[in-house]
C-alpha cells in the first residue's frame, strides 16, 4: 500500500499532468521547418524571427487568439530538401496535443517535396511571395497557398512599372530588357510569361543563365555591356545578387537600372555590394524598417521584454524580419477567421485551410492590425490562394531602402488562363478532381 | 575584336581570383599529400573571424594579426586532433578526414560569428579603368599584384628556405623524413599555418567581392579544375592553372554558350581539366609520380 505522503504525491503528478493536458489542449501549434545554419541562414533566422517573434507577440499582448495560445517548435532543414520532408513528418502531428494549424517551410524545394503530403494529411502549406505558380488555383491544390505573390505576378508588376516609367506600356516597344537568371528551377519558371510579355508589348527581351551559386558573372555582364539595355530584371538568389551588382559596376552598368525580383530585394542581397548597390532597385510585397504600429507594439511588448528571437536585435525591421511578421499576420488571421467559424479553440489542419481561404483584409482590417501599409489588401478565396499580386518598388540609398512606388499591380487577368492552363494539366495528371468552388462557402 | 581582348582579359583576371584559392591546396598538398578539402571552409572561418572582428570595432591591421593567430590557432589543432593519429595512413584516409573537418570549421564558424552576411570594403575601388577602348576593374588588378607576391614569398619559401626543403622532404616520403629526424608534426602545423594565410588573404579578396558569407567556402569548386591543369605540387603552376580556366570558362560562355542553351562556365572548366587529365595526369606543372611496379 501507498503511504499517505506518496499518494498525495501521486496525486500532485496527475494534476499536473492534467494541467499541462489541459493547457496543450487549448494551444494551436505551429511546426518550424527553419534554417539557422548553413548557406541559407541570414534568410531563415530573419524570417523565422519575425514569424516567432509576432506568434510571441500575440500571446503576450491578447492572450493567444480568443484564449488559444500559440505554440511552435522548430526542426533544423539547413534548407536542404531531405531534411525538410523529415521535419514535416515529425512535426506534422502536433505537440502535446496541441493540432499543427500549417506548415512554412520558406523553400521552394522543401515545399515541392511536401506539397502532396500536404495535401493527403490536410494540413495548409504556406509559400509566401514563392512556391509553385499553379497552386493558386485552390480547386486543384486546395492545400496549398502562394499567399501575397506568386513568381508569374512577380515579373507582370516589373514589367508594368517599367511602362510606368516609360510613361505607358506602349512606350516600352522597341525597348531592351535583360533579364539575369539563377541557373535553377525557381531562376526559369518565370521565363516563359517574360517571352509572353515580350511578344504582347514588343520589347526586345534577353535571357541570361547566371550558374549556381553565382559567384563569378563576368561574362554575363559583359553581354549586357554589348547589348546595352534600358533596364535588367535580377531574378537572383543569395550570393548571386550582391555578385551581379559589383560585376554591373565593374562593366559600367547603372545600379538604377536594374529591378531585383522578390529574393533580390533584402538588406543580405544589397549592402555586401557596398557602393555598387546605390540607386538598384527592387520589387517588395512590404516595406523595411519599424515605422508601423504593429512592429512598434512588437519592438516595445515582445523586443524590449527581451523575449525577442534574433540573436541580433539590429535585425529588427529589416526585408527578411518584416517578411516574417507578415507571414505571422496571415498565419493568425487564418486561424482568427477559421475559429469565427469553427468555434474558440484549437483546430485541425482542414479547418485552418477554411480560414486562409477566406481571409479578407481591407484597410479597415489591416489598421485594426496595425499592418496598414505593411501589408497589401488581400481577397482569399477557394479558386484564388495568391489573394494579392501587387508589389511596391523599393530603391538601396546605400544604408536602408526606401520605397519609392506605391502599389503596382500584376495582370492578373491575363495570367490566370496559363495559370488554370497548368493546374488542370497537374489535375489530369494526378488524378485530381478540382473543386467546384462556386459551391464552396 | 575589342570585345573578344575584353572577355579575354575580364577571364584572365578572374582566373588570378580561383588561383588565390588553389594556392592554399598546393601548400598543403605539396607538404603531406593531402588534398586538404577544408580550404574553402579555411577561406570562410578567416574572412568571418576578420570581418566580425573590424565591425566591432578592431582595426584593420589588429583584426588581420589577430584573424591570422586564430588561423594558427586551428592549424595547431588540426595538426593535433586530425592529422598526427593518422600519420603514415593512406592518402584517402586523410583527405576523408578533411571533408568532415571542412564541416567542422563551416560549423564553427557560424556558431562563432553568427549566419548573418557582411558587406567587406578594403578601399579598393571597383570602378573600371577604360585601357585601350577595354574596361579594366581595378580591384582585379589589385587581386592579380597580390597573388603575383604571394607567389614570389612561396617560391622562395620553398625553394630557398631550410624549411621549404624539409617541405618537400615530407611530402616525397614521410616515414624516410621521419627517420631522419624532421619533426613531422612541426612541418605540419607550419604548412597549415601558411596555407590558413593564404586562405586569410583569398577569403578578404573574395569578400569583398562576394560579401562575407557562407557562400565563400563554394569558391573552392573553382579551385578543383585550376588545380589539376596546373597541377597540385606546382605554386606557379596554380597561377597558370588558374588563368586557362579563366580565361576558356569566359570566352566559351560567350560564344559557346548562346550555341549550346548558356550557363556553361559552370561545368566546361571541368570539361577541360578531363581533356588535360587524358593528357597530362600530372597537370602541367605536376610532378610526375615514379613509383616501383
Amino acid at each position: 500500500m501507498f503511504s499517505f505522503k506518496k499518494r498525495a504525491a501521486l496525486i500532485g503528478v496527475l494534476a499536473l499532468g492534467m494541467v499541462a493536458t489541459v493547457q496543450a489542449a487549448n494551444e494551436q501549434y505551429f511546426p518550424l521547418q527553419s534554417y539557422r545554419v548553413g548557406p541559407y541562414a541570414a534568410g531563415g533566422t530573419g524570417f523565422f524571427g519575425g514569424f516567432i517573434d509576432y506568434l510571441q507577440y500575440v500571446n503576450l499582448k491578447e492572450g493567444g487568439v480568443n484564449g488559444v495560445k500559440f505554440t511552435w517548435s522548430e526542426c533544423e532543414t539547413e534548407y536542404v530538401v531531405e531534411k525538410g520532408v523529415e521535419c514535416y513528418e515529425r512535426l506534422k502531428k502536433g505537440l502535446n496535443g496541441a493540432p499543427a494549424a500549417a506548415t512554412n517551410p520558406l523553400s521552394v524545394g522543401i515545399a515541392y517535396a511536401t506539397l502532396e503530403r500536404s495535401a493527403a494529411d490536410k494540413l495548409p502549406l504556406i509559400t509566401i511571395n514563392h512556391g509553385r505558380t499553379d497552386s493558386t488555383d485552390g480547386s486543384v491544390f486546395p492545400y496549398v497557398f502562394p499567399l501575397q505573390l506568386n513568381p508569374y505576378s512577380e515579373v507582370s508588376a516589373i514589367i508594368n512599372y517599367i511602362g510606368q516609367q516609360a510613361g505607358g506600356l506602349d512606350k516600352i516597344k522597341g525597348k531592351k530588357i535583360v533579364t539575369l537568371y539563377h541557373g535553377s528551377p525557381y531562376g526559369k519558371e518565370t521565363n516563359p510569361i517574360l517571352e509572353l510579355l515580350a511578344k504582347k508589348y514588343g520589347f526586345e527581351l534577353t535571357l541570361l543563365e547566371v550558374p549556381h551559386p553565382g559567384n563569378e558573372q563576368q561574362s554575363q555582364w559583359l553581354n549586357i555591356r554589348r547589348i546595352k539595355p534600358d533596364w535588367v530584371i535580377l531574378r537572383g538568389w543569395g550570393v548571386m545578387n550582391p555578385v551581379a551588382l559589383k560585376t554591373a559596376q565593374k562593366t559600367g552598368f547603372p545600379a538604377d537600372h536594374i529591378i531585383g525580383n522578390i529574393w533580390s530585394n533584402s538588406e543580405e542581397d544589397a549592402a555586401p555590394a557596398g557602393a555598387a548597390a546605390k540607386g538598384f532597385i527592387s520589387i517588395t510585397t512590404h516595406p523595411s524598417g519599424t515605422n508601423f504600429p504593429v512592429l512598434q507594439d512588437i519592438g516595445n511588448t515582445v523586443i524590449k521584454a527581451g523575449k525577442g528571437n534574433l540573436k541580433d536585435s539590429k535585425r529588427f525591421g529589416t526585408v527578411y524580419y518584416n517578411l516574417g511578421v507578415v507571414n505571422g499576420i496571415l498565419n493568425v488571421e487564418a486561424v482568427r477567421v477559421a475559429q469565427a467559424k469553427f468555434g474558440k479553440r484549437p483546430l485541425t489542419g482542414e479547418e485552418v485551410r477554411w480560414g486562409f481561404e477566406n481571409i479578407r483584409l481591407d484597410d479597415v482590417r489591416l489598421k485594426q492590425l496595425g499592418a496598414y501599409g505593411l501589408v497589401q489588401p488581400l481577397k482569399l478565396s477557394c479558386s484564388d490562394h495568391e489573394g494579392g499580386g501587387a508589389v511596391r518598388f523599393q530603391q538601396w540609398d546605400g544604408k536602408k531602402w526606401q520605397v519609392v512606388s506605391d502599389w503596382v499591380q500584376a495582370d492578373r487577368k491575363l495570367l490566370r488562363p496559363i495559370i488554370e492552363e497548368s493546374s488542370h494539366q497537374y489535375a489530369k495528371e494526378k488524378g485530381i478532381t478540382p473543386r467546384d468552388c462556386a459551391k464552396e462557402s | 575584336m575589342d570585345f573578344f581582348l575584353e572577355v579575354l582579359t575580364g577571364g584572365l583576371l578572374a582566373g588570378v581570383m580561383y588561383s588565390l584559392v588553389a594556392i592554399g591546396f598546393v601548400l598543403i598538398y605539396k607538404a603531406s599529400g593531402v588534398f586538404n578539402f577544408a580550404q574553402g571552409a579555411m577561406v570562410l572561418f578567416a574572412a568571418l573571424t576578420f570581418v566580425s572582428l573590424w565591425e566591432h570595432g578592431i582595426p584593420f591591421w589588429g583584426a588581420f594579426v589577430m584573424t591570422l593567430l586564430s588561423m594558427l590557432a586551428l592549424a595547431w589543432g588540426v595538426e593535433r586532433v586530425v592529422l598526427r593519429p593518422l600519420v603514415n595512413r593512406p592518402p584517402i584516409t586523410l583527405f576523408m578526414a578533411t571533408l568532415g573537418l571542412s564541416y567542422v570549421i563551416e560549423g564553427l564558424a557560424q556558431l562563432l560569428w553568427g549566419s548573418q552576411v557582411h558587406g567587406l570594403e578594403l578601399g579598393i575601388s571597383d570602378e573600371p579603368l577604360e585601357v585601350g577602348g577595354m574596361l579594366v576593374s581595378q580591384f582585379d588588378l589589385f587581386a592579380a599584384g597580390v597573388a603575383g607576391v604571394l607567389v614570389l614569398i612561396l617560391s622562395l619559401l620553398f625553394n630557398k628556405t631550410r624549411i621549404g626543403i624539409t617541405l618537400r622532404a615530407v611530402a616525397d616520403d614521410q616515414l624516410a623524413a621521419l627517420a631522419v629526424g624532421i619533426r613531422l608534426e612541426r612541418i605540419w602545423m607550419i604548412v597549415w599555418a601558411v596555407a590558413g594565410f593564404v586562405g586569410l588573404v583569398a577569403g578578404l579578396l573574395w569578400g569583398a567581392r562576394l560579401g562575407v558569407q557562407f557562400s565563400l567556402s563554394l569558391v573552392v569548386l573553382k579551385a578543383l579544375p585550376v588545380l589539376i591543369i596546373g597541377g597540385f605540387t606546382s605554386v606557379g603552376g596554380a597561377i597558370v592553372g588558374g588563368l586557362i580556366i579563366g580565361a576558356s570558362e569566359k570566352l566559351a560562355e560567350i560564344y559557346l554558350g548562346p550555341l549550346i542553351g548558356g550557363g556553361i562556365e559552370n561545368w566546361f572548366p571541368y570539361v577541360l581539366a578531363l581533356l588535360f587529365l587524358l593528357v597530362r595526369p600530372s597537370g602541367i606543372f605536376g610532378e610526375r609520380a615514379i613509383e616501383r611496379v
